[in-house]
């Protein structure tokens, strides 16, 4: 035996899982930020061997992705209204809009959507102040905001903003420390600084705010871990990393990530079922897919989890027979982990879902058509 | 939905969601219109009570509530009022906290609301005491003290105090780890008694948190911590690791093994005008310039230097820094040394990303001399196609003491070892550790031991080369530390990539350390059957599964480097090698173009070896944000506009990485066969790109 005595007899069973809203209205702890891929890459594919291969393998190994019963679940979920947990919800329809049409383009179904319907609705979700509510009614937020340019995004869209006012409202709520309000009542968060520095960038108005300042921030945010908190001390937590390290992505400055430090880190959320956790010592869950694969593929370390192991989860979370994909497997479905989990598949190239880019959260041929032409 | 099981409702699960669903619409619609009208009466306020108590996420309702306040408190002196509005919103946030207890705005409202500073603070660590003991991991909460403790102004030590009393409670609590370090960092960087000098400090945090590693090995919860506090211990001072021309070396300039402006003579488009100095340190640095740096060359007059980081990007900080000294070889007397001195003073200018200084004053010496007779230049020698078949590498001639550069790369843990005795009380701080972790995997096979193991055995390597004067090489143990990861491999397979690459790490620093072994990879490139005789000072690193490459501090004389036949996803680091003129990187794991970001920054690159790669094969590019694009701002949105190469009529938008790579480039020799992306439209693409280029693969071009 070891010379010294055991102080920590006690390992107390913690509650493993973060403790969750009844009405499971917020999802996980995190934010809900989204990302997407290139046209081009598409295109490359199209002639590749490889992939052909890869395709072989994971029909055979694993059951296969369910692309037309999530299309299908996602058309019903945009109709219903009515039920107790549409209700709920309704304060962040707008984010459920980017969840679900996002998704849809991911699986090449974007047209089964009138867009004449989805656009007036999102303009109709503006303040004066140049903001966007989670609804109509509602009151405006950066949360909001982004879902909104993305929808608009996804459908070349974007031209129909009053962009500069919109890019006001976002970068009025820089503080002096370079940091982001969430809105007018002084929220500070690093997901904040995510949600302005990509909404302006996808505006092509990065030059309103101070980015030095801005990056300077959310540096301070980051922990001994490598990982990144939402306020200077904050736990790391894979959402509130893949908001940083994205942040730092956008902005070119990906050099103040230590990213074998937080590759490591990330790298170890993957647990035995293959799945990904959020924090050491808590349950895998879909959500998580996107959040840590797309800060691992910033930070070019993807390599270090088990891809294969990881689809598998994300195929066992689908509800085979209607549609949908939920957290953890035989769990209830819902809009928000369906997303994760189609979003998470496209990181990890599975055949039939089209690449998505992992700082901006929109496909990559929207990303690329926006920065890149064509 | 989180952690709810999938089944189908029954008809009156259905009918009572409806219902339900029903009634807090009719709550939302009405609380909608008070809130648009304005309206702060007691039924209005009360309405918005129901409706964050039942739906906390309820945004919108929170800030009503906060105009509702400042309603009710518009010309209010009366304190006791005052109090009595703001406790009833402390206990409206306490009820929805009990519903959600994740709401990040009835977290936030609170926070608003002691902002007011009308509440006890006291009475919120002692509710905080109670969340927290029912969910010891909840971030919201640990946000919230760390916002009471500032309030309150209570010293750090105190709540260093309550991490103990946490971890000592339950020590699989990774947020109270967490908390500790930062508490802990603060106190170190201050210098707080008690925690000055750190070393005393570091020896009691090692046992505690080994006691949380040994007690259940598989538990995360004390692992970062544990890499954490080795990194505090093996922290040191001296950022300068390694320059070309190297310590002590004599370095003949007209034999091309040496300086390449003999084969890329001054005045062609590429490859140095002079003579370049290379300074390396383990760590990015700024302020290295002619007032930091001084440089006194006996074989040229030229002081005013310019120093280039490689690579510049917006912080400054770079490993790299570069120059390159004006000199001409006519002007030489063969036969005659002369003598060159670079020297670092003790000076605040250089420091690092950390925030170290350079503390260390430092000279690099060395001595430059000209063959006689010196040797003519040769026109055209760039049409010269290069084989990388093995007959063309010739191993003897490196090893001659003329080259004794090679010789002094070896030596480079000898440098700068003015002994420190701080250094000393480290090691044995990670000797200690070393025989702790030795016991506990003699007791049981476990990941975090071996790994933990592993990185011990380098970090004491990294500092007993630097604070003991008589290191000796035989105690090496790299052989250990590789076993260590080959187990590793076998018993985590999900993580086989992260060992592979720490164990190509470590292979090479047991490669390339050691004489002997270096020189078993060194070779003079020549290419017998070619009439001018071309020569490299090269390195052939080919098939040794490598998947990621370092001791690039070691490197820094190649100037023809085979990596051909490994695991490579990226050259991360290969920028420093700013003398490489040949690069063979064929039969690796290359998947896209922006994976060879670092080739921007190689001016002397002539010829290129990237076929039978996967370019192409990937929609996912891993390395998209780790390159120069417009994606990540790190090039104008006028980016197509700059150029102007007659590329008109191609499509940039499809080939943009490539373009972004190869622009400007100086190749004359580019293989790129079997990678997915290469077709005709690529091919001619590729060759209205690289003017320079004479061959494409097998095909002479122009
Ligand atoms: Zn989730």
């Amino acid at each position: 035996m070891f010379r010294y005595s055991y102080l920590y007899t006690i390992k107390a069973h913690s509650l493993a899982v973060d403790f969750l809203p009844s009405a499971c209205t917020t999802a996980c702890d995190v934010p809900r930020p989204p990302p997407c891929p290139p046209v081009a890459a598409c295109c490359r594919l199209s002639r590749n061997s490889l992939l052909a291969g890869n395709f072989v393998f994971y029909c055979i190994e694993m059951g296969e992705l369910k692309a037309e019963k999530h299309v299908k679940y996602i058309l019903t979920v945009e109709k219903k209204k009515d039920d107790f947990e549409s209700v709920v919800m309704e304060h962040l329809r707008l984010n459920g809009a980017y969840w679900g049409l996002t998704t849809l383009d991911l699986l090449g179904k974007l047209n089964a959507v009138d867009q004449d319907e989805v656009i007036p609705w999102v303009m109709q979700c503006q303040h004066e102040s140049g903001g966007f509510g989670g609804n109509i009614g509602h009151d405006p937020h950066l949360l909001y905001t982004l879902s909104a340019i993305q929808v608009l995004a996804l459908f070349d869209k974007i031209e129909i903003l009053d962009i500069d006012k919109v890019s006001n409202y976002i970068a009025r709520l820089q503080n002096e420390d370079g940091s982001f309000a969430g809105d007018i009542w002084g929220e500070i968060d690093t997901r904040f600084s995510y949600i302005a520095i990509c909404s302006l960038a996808l505006l092509k108005r990065l030059d309103k705010i101070d980015v030095d300042k801005a990056v300077k921030y959310i540096v301070s945010c980051k922990n001994l871990d490598g990982g990144f908190g939402s306020t200077p001390g904050g736990e790391s937590h894979s959402g509130q990393i893949f908001c940083c390290v994205g942040a730092l992505a956008i902005t070119g400055s990906l050099h103040h990530v230590d990213k074998d430090l937080l590759g490591w880190w990330l790298c170890e959320r993957q647990v035995k079922s293959g799945g990904l956790n959020g924090r050491p010592e808590k349950l895998p869950d879909v959500c998580y897919s996107w959040w840590v694969l797309s800060s691992l593929i910033m930070i070019d370390r993807v390599h270090w989890i088990d891809k294969e192991k990881l689809i598998k989860f994300i195929l066992d979370c689908q509800d085979t027979e209607n549609g949908g994909i939920s957290d953890r497997p035989d769990d209830a479905v819902d809009i928000f982990h369906t997303y994760f989990g189609v979003a998470g598949l496209s990181l990890l190239e599975y055949p039939g879902v089209k690449a998505i880019d992992p700082a901006y959260a929109l496909p990559v041929d929207v990303v690329n058509r926006i920065f890149i032409g064509k | 939905m989180h952690g709810r099981p999938r089944r189908s409702p029954t008809p009156e699960e259905n009918e009572d969601s409806a219902a339900k669903g029903a009634k807090l619409r009719a709550l939302q619609k009405q609380f909608i219109e008070f809130h648009h009208s304005k309206t702060y009466t007691k039924e209005a306020i009360d309405v918005s009570t129901k409706l964050v108590e039942l739906n906390p996420e309820y945004y919108t309702a929170w800030n009503y509530r906060k105009l509702a306040v400042e309603h009710l408190l518009t010309d209010q002196t009366d304190s006791e009022y005052i109090k009595s509005v703001l406790d009833e919103e402390l206990r409206v946030v306490e009820n929805a906290l009990r519903s959600n207890f994740k709401s990040y705005g009835a977290w936030h409202h609170r926070k608003w609301v002691l902002n007011k500073g009308h509440s006890s603070a006291d009475r919120e660590l002692l509710l905080l005491k109670k969340f927290q003991k029912a969910d010891a991991r909840n971030f919201h909460a640990w946000n919230y003290r760390r916002f009471i403790t500032a309030l309150m102004n209570i010293p750090a030590e105190k709540e260093l105090n309550y991490t103990t009393d946490m971890i000592n409670d339950n020590f699989s609590n990774y947020s109270a780890w967490h908390n500790r370090s930062m508490l802990l960092s603060l106190l170190l960087n201050k210098k707080v008694a008690g925690f000055y000098p750190k070393e005393t400090f570091l020896k009691e945090e090692y046992e505690f948190v080994r006691n949380a590693l040994f007690t259940d090995p598989d538990d995360q919860s004390g692992w970062f911590y544990h890499l954490w506090l080795l990194d505090q211990t093996v922290k040191v001072d001296n950022l300068f690791v390694s320059s070309w021309p190297p310590n002590g070396s004599n370095i003949c300039a007209s034999d091309p093994l040496v300086l390449n402006q003999y084969a890329f003579p001054p005045g062609s488009a590429s490859g140095f005008e002079g003579f370049p100095i290379i300074l390396y340190f383990n760590e990015g640095v700024v302020g290295v310039n002619s007032s930091t740096v001084t440089v006194e060359c006996e074989f040229t007059s030229d002081t005013n230097l310019v120093w280039i980081p490689v690579p510049a990007n917006r912080s400054g900080y770079s490993t790299t820094w570069f120059t390159c000294l004006n000199f001409s070889m006519k002007d030489m007397l063969p036969s005659r040394h002369y003598r060159g001195k670079v020297s670092i003073a003790l000076s605040e200018g250089i420091v690092s990303s950390s925030g170290v200084c350079y503390s260390r004053p430092f000279h690099i010496e060395f001595g430059v001399f000209v063959s006689s007779p010196v040797p003519k230049l040769r026109e055209g020698l760039e049409t010269q196609r290069i084989y990388w078949s093995g007959e063309n590498f010739h191993a003897t001639e490196l090893h001659s003491e003329e080259l004794d550069f090679v010789n002094r790369f070896c030596q480079l843990r000898t440098n700068g070892s003015d002994k420190l005795e701080k250094n000393d009380m480290n090691v044995d701080i990670i000797a200690e550790e070393i025989s702790y972790f030795r016991e506990l995997l003699a007791e049981m096979e476990c990941k975090i031991g071996k790994l933990t193991l592993a990185r011990l055995l380098m970090a004491h390597d990294a500092l007993s080369s630097t604070s003991h004067d008589t290191y000796d090489q035989r105690t090496l143990p790299y052989k250990e530390i590789l076993e260590l990861y080959s187990d590793l491999m076998k018993m985590d397979p999900p993580h086989i990539h992260y060992y592979k690459d720490e164990y190509s790490l470590v292979f090479l620093k047991q490669e390339l350390s050691d004489k002997e072994s270096l020189l078993r990879y060194c070779y003079q490139y020549r290419d017998s059957s070619s009439p001018q005789n071309r020569s490299f000072a090269s390195l052939r690193l080919n098939g040794l599964s490598l998947s990621r490459i370092g001791c690039i501090e070691r490197l820094l004389w190649v100037q023809m480097l085979d990596l051909s036949e490994n695991e490579l996803r990226s050259i991360e680091g290969l920028e420093a090698m700013q003398l490489l003129c040949c690069l063979n990187l064929s039969k690796n794991k290359f998947s896209s173009f922006s994976s060879l970001e670092p080739l921007r920054q190689l001016k002397s690159l002539q010829v290129l070896d990237i076929s039978y790669n996967e370019i192409g094969a990937h929609p996912i590019d891993t390395r998209r944000y780790l390159c120069t694009s417009p994606l990540s701002h790190t090039i104008g949105s006028d980016w197509k506009k700059t150029q102007q190469l007659g590329l008109s009529d191609v499509d940039i938008s499809t080939y943009w990485d490539a373009f972004s790579i190869f622009k400007g480039a100086n190749l004359t020799q580019l293989d790129i066969v079997g990678n997915p992306i290469l077709d005709e439209k690529f091919k001619y693409f590729l060759r209205k790109l690289l003017p320079t280029m004479k061959w494409l693969d097998n095909e002479k071009s122009g």
